[in-house]
């Protein structure tokens, strides 16, 4: 059983799936080395407030991801970035970005993914209208304990833009990023708890709620919240005299052009593949998808072989996911790994 | 007089297309419209006619232009046309001063050899007879060309060559077979008497040494003359027609008549002008970019001149402008083009009966039928800005929120009394109705926003937009100047309205076809960039720009094309590296930004950040409230 | 009671299997993009014609797949082409070529000025 015993596998990206997977190759037996680009390991999780389904404190999560990954035969190199993969024979050499070569036996890549940078959608107003605002910046609001607009005062009336950078052909990302939505809810749930009497509305094309116990969360948030769902795309915002904003929207139910002025507007921004995924995609010849994440060696029964032996995907870097997913993906990783210790051994 | 039956079938050629050019003349001066006939009348015995003449040596015989844009397909162009003409004038010549009599026959100057086989052979008669040699050596080696350029394309540096169609084909074959036919019978002659200089000389004496000369020579001269006779009564249907008629064209130019809106005689001239040279094809941005190969101006005039239904060429095109730049014959090929988007539903073109096909109808393009029902009747009563300056945002810059905001704060910052059109968003200029062949309505449009402007007592229009610059100059009956914003900003800081600080940043500008070549702004956004930042050129500048591929101009091509388009460019405009792409027009913004790694902005919004950062020192900025109170106080 | 109040009220139904669907077929083959449009509103948020008018890009593309040609004949020649609608809809639909096909095909196919 023991084929991992001291093989050195080396974890490309210190986020939920790179941390979770180092653990758990470590418990197999492995020797992991663990390159997180970044100063601290965490990824995204860390700058989140609270989870869904179950509003729970990312922290939580976090402690127990650090955790996993606290074990003697893992050593973890923060600020050090993978330049380029390389066979050599049976091994994997990985190039960082300091010079030096790696020497493994496999290489599993966690490069998890970026956030769109919502700037790119300039017709809503990122980065020019001071209360555009991007779900992640409202969670740092959220973990800071005050929902202000920027002249301090509190909102009263917010909106969630959906599918911001995500089924959008116009900035190249067909696919949707299956986490927003949900996100939005759960978003415009904790806006009421900070801001009681505050008016919520959601701009939706689809309510994807396909997690366990979303749509449950849906319709929590209809009926003891009270946040509005009005389908239609936000085509442009602008803003008045005393900088509130104006949304351009059509209501498509009713039928109508619709238009709202708000306090506060939230962007769900989509994910991308992440930048350094990429450059290690174009520099070892790795196969990507036409989302442009990376594809795996086979949907069904391969989601964590890549076209290159010896080489291995965890998390978001093969397709949106959920913590929950990102997780149990992470774990499935050691399976084929040790796996594929048992073959070229044999 | 010395006669041999060959010389028939070059006469009836020659003497049909001369009666041809003639009624074909008359036909098109007589549909010219009466101002343009003047102009022509006027423009023949006046100054124009001496440019003309120049205009059609450079271009006509030498192909200056085709020369300046690919060195190979000039000289090949050339060898043809000037060594040709060289051929005749110098042939005239010597049939004029050696030959028994003068003022003779054309035929007795084509066929000077085989009526005197033994001129040449010594003194001047011999280095006159080297001359002719050398250039029939000229044109040959063009015609090499032009047979290799057929077969492989590449070779002369061009992409894509044009397709041919029969008659085209008959005539190419009857064209390439005038100047061979011509060598060996001269050869042939030459070596049955011991003539002839370098070429035809050497290669007489070498043919004749194994073959009968005499008897070999006369079929050559039969071939020569066939060759030529067939190749003048088939040009009126080929696209070798473009030869007399850019004669015509040129002096109908010179004379100051332009194509217009409408469909007529120039622009039928400017058709058949066409030399199918292909240049425009490798100018395109459709075809070297989107891979769309069957649309380029090349096969607009084609279709045009068969009266083919171009309605879809003619809409799938970006309205550039680069072909018309590139066109060595100077064919406005974007108005050509907005014609033939004007028109109506198909109708069967006229092409039964080879006299139709010599004498086509006069418009290739039917008129659109029209409806007379308003189509805006909706638009809304609209609230009259009052302000010295109007600002026309535009469709597109309320999708570039951040270039209205820096105009915003520009405007704010020069202290002129301003007021929006389009505030919340306004009734759209009218260019892109236009652009897709649709006036009437255009003009409704053209109609309302006029009112507004009449109404507001404003002395200045700015727009940021130059889809909507272009209309307003152009379409639009204002007693206001219309400034593109980069004009308008380039004034502020002449005179002092606003000052700006130097960014340390590389700025690469892409030129918008719209305001560049389509409207021949290309200082103004670049002395503005030059003043607030490092400005690096691309390659790609004032007159080459490229388009940005989002373009309002063509209706056909889908998301992904345009993407193609806008990434090759992207690609060549940044190849300097710069740390922002600068352009001056909302929709190459939003076209470039969807495709560019590098940041893309208007020059508004760099501007805007010039003037955001401190910098006026504490003694001038006095001056500069003064100033602007005088402004102030003007109105 | 059979009947009872149906002679007096207009079938409601969109009658998909009767209903004329030969202008969106002829949209649909010449400009494909026609076919991907996913009711986001997007376009018909953004028009200004929408804002002052009935109009609704949205609206008239789902009604015309439906076979319901009627109002769309009726608003199609209020758009202004301007190109907004284009810019911003997240599928790619060619929305202009889409009106320009829509109005030659009532022209052509139904022989109707629109
Ligand atoms: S999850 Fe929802 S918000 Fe996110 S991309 Fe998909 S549909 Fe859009
Ligand atoms: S339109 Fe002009 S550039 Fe194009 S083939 Fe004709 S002559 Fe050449
Ligand atoms: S105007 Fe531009 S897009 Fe159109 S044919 Fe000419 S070069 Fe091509
Ligand atoms: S092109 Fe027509 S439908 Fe599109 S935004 Fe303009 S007016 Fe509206
Ligand atoms: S913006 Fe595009 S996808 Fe959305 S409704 Fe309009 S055409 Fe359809």
């Amino acid at each position: 059983m023991h084929k991992a015993d001291k093989k050195r596998v080396v974890v490309i990206g210190g986020g939920a799936a790179g941390l979770e997977a180092a653990g758990q190759l470590a418990r197999a037996g492995c020797i992991v080395t663990l390159l997180e680009k970044e100063s601290e390991t965490g990824g995204h999780v860390k700058n989140w407030y609270h989870l869904f389904p179950d509003i729970r404190n990312s922290d939580e999560v976090l402690k127990y991801l650090v955790r996993q990954a606290d074990h003697g035969n893992i050593t973890v190199r923060t600020g050090v970035t993978a330049g380029s993969l390389e066979k050599n024979g049976k091994s994997v050499i990985v190039k960082t970005s300091r010079g030096e070569r790696i020497i493994s036996d496999a290489v599993v890549l966690a490069t998890g993914f970026d956030l769109f940078d919502s700037r790119r959608k300039e017709e809503y107003g990122y980065d020019i209208y001071h209360n555009v605002i991007s779900s992640a910046d409202l969670e740092v609001m959220f973990r800071e304990g005050s929902v202000k607009r920027h002249d301090g005062e509190i909102p009263q009336r917010i909106g969630f833009v959906h599918c911001v950078g995500s089924r959008d052909s116009k900035v190249n990302n067909l696919y949707c990023s299956k986490l927003c939505c949900v996100t939005a809810v759960k978003q415009a749930m904790e806006i009421k708890k900070h801001i009681e009497n505050a008016r919520v509305y959601c701009f939706y094309m689809d309510m994807r709620m396909g997690g366990a116990l979303y749509e449950e969360l849906y319709k929590e948030s209809q009926e003891s919240y009270g946040i509005v769902y009005i389908r239609g795309k936000v085509s442009e915002v602008s803003d008045n005299i005393d900088s509130r904003l104006i949304v351009k929207v059509e209501d498509t139910l009713a039928g109508r052009p619709l238009r709202m002025e708000l306090d506060m507007l939230v962007l769900m921004a989509g994910m991308e593949m992440s930048e350094s995924g990429m450059r290690l995609a174009e520099s070892s010849d790795l196969q990507t998808a036409e989302n442009r994440f990376f594809a795996p060696a086979d949907h069904h029964f391969g989601s964590n072989r890549s076209n290159m032996d010896g080489v291995f995907y965890a998390g978001t870097c093969t397709a949106p996911m959920n913590i929950t997913d990102t997780i149990s993906h992470a774990r499935a990783v050691v399976a084929d790994v040790t796996d594929y210790f048992r073959n070229i051994n044999a | 007089m010395k006669f041999d039956p060959f010389v028939i079938p070059f006469n009836i050629g020659l003497f049909f297309i001369l009666i041809y050019a003639v009624v074909r003349s008359i036909i098109w001066f007589r549909a010219l419209s009466r101002p343009d006939k003047l102009r022509l009348q006027r423009g023949f015995f006046g100054r124009p006619f001496g440019q003309s003449l120049k205009e059609i040596f450079l271009e006509s015989l030498i192909h200056r232009k085709i020369f300046k844009t690919n060195f190979l397909l000039g000289y090949m162009h050339m060898s043809l046309a000037f060594g040709w003409f060289l051929l005749i004038l110098f042939g005239t010549i010597e049939a004029d001063i050696f030959g028994d009599s003068h003022l003779n026959p054309p035929y007795k100057a084509i066929f000077f050899k085989y009526f005197n086989p033994v001129h040449g052979m010594t003194g001047i008669e011999a280095a006159y007879s080297f001359l002719m040699d050398l250039i029939l050596a000229f044109i040959l080696s063009g015609l090499l060309l032009a047979v290799i350029k057929r077969f492989y394309s590449r070779v002369v540096g061009m992409r894509k060559t044009t397709k041919l169609k029969t008659l085209d084909r008959i005539a190419l074959t009857s064209l390439w077979m005038i100047f061979p036919s011509r060598l060996l019978a001269e050869s042939f002659t030459s070596g049955a008497y011991g003539s002839g200089s370098f070429l035809t000389g050497s290669l007489g004496s070498s043919l004749a040494s194994f073959l009968p000369a005499i008897e070999m020579a006369y079929p050559f001269w039969w071939l020569y003359s066939i060759s030529l006779g067939t190749f003048f009564i088939l040009l009126p249907l080929t696209r070798y027609m473009h030869i007399p008629t850019e004669l015509f064209l040129i002096f109908a130019r010179n004379s100051g008549i332009r194509t217009g809106d409408q469909p007529g005689a120039f622009m039928e001239m400017q058709i058949y002008s066409c030399s199918s040279c292909g240049i425009c094809i490798d100018a395109c941005q459709l075809n070297f970019s989107a891979g769309i190969t069957n649309i380029q101006s090349a096969y607009l005039m084609k279709g045009l001149r068969n009266a083919e239904d171009v309605r879809d060429i003619a809409s799938n095109c970006l309205m550039c402008g680069r072909c018309d730049i590139k066109c060595p014959v100077g064919i406005e090929l974007t108005p050509v083009r907005m014609i033939a988007r004007r028109s109506g539903d198909s109708e069967a073109g006229s092409k039964n009966g080879i006299w139709k096909k010599y004498f086509p109808e006069r418009h290739p393009v039917a008129p659109e039928k029209q409806s007379h029902e308003p189509a805006y009747g909706w638009l809304p009563e609209a609230k009259v800005p009052k302000a010295d300056v109007l600002y026309y945002a535009g469709c597109m810059t309320h999708l570039t929120p951040a270039v209205k905001n820096a105009m915003v704060k520009i405007l704010d910052a020069s202290g002129v009394n301003y007021d929006f059109i389009d505030r919340d968003g306004g009734v759209c200029c009218g260019r892109p109705l236009m652009l897709a062949g649709q006036d009437r309505e255009a003009r409704e449009l053209i109609n309302y926003n006029s009112q507004l402007i009449w109404k507001s007592g404003a002395t200045t229009l700015v727009t940021s937009c130059p889809i909507c610059y272009k209309v307003f100059r152009e379409s639009y009956y204002l007693n206001v100047e219309v400034l593109h914003h980069t004009q308008f900003i380039r004034r502020l800081i002449l005179k002092g309205s606003i000052r700006l600080s130097f960014l340390r940043k590389k700025v690469s500008y892409h030129t918008p076809s719209e305001l560049g070549r389509r409207s021949g702004i290309y200082d103004d956004p670049k002395l503005v960039l030059m003043h607030v930042a490092r400005f690096q050129k691309t390659g790609f500048d004032d007159e080459n720009s490229l388009c940005c591929g989002g373009s309002l101009g063509n209706t056909r091509i889908s998301h992904d094309q345009k993407n193609k388009i806008a990434l090759d460019a992207v690609h060549e405009l940044t190849k300097a590296d710069p740390d922002i792409l600068a352009t001056a027009c909302p929709l190459c913004k939003k076209t470039f930004a969807g495709v560019s790694d590098t940041p893309v902005a208007d020059i508004a919004e760099i501007v805007a950040e010039a003037l955001s950062l401190p910098v006026p020192p504490a003694g001038r900025k006095g001056k500069k409230i003064l100033k602007h109170r005088e402004t102030a106080n003007i109105d | 009671m059979e009947g009872f109040g149906f002679s007096v009220l207009k079938e409601r139904h969109i009658n998909y299997d009767a209903n004329d669907k030969s202008i969106a077929e002829y949209i649909a083959e010449r400009e494909p993009s026609f076919r991907t449009c996913i009711e986001c509103g997007c376009c018909s948020a953004t028009c200004t014609t929408g804002a002052f008018t009935n109009f609704s890009l949205r609206e008239l593309q789902i009604l015309l797949k439906r076979g319901e040609n009627e109002i769309a004949r009726e608003q199609i020649s209020k758009c202004m082409l301007c190109g907004k609608c284009i810019l911003v809809c997240p599928r790619g639909v060619n929305t202009r070529n889409v009106i320009l096909l829509a109005r030659e095909a009532f022209r052509k196919l139904m022989k109707n000025e629109v």
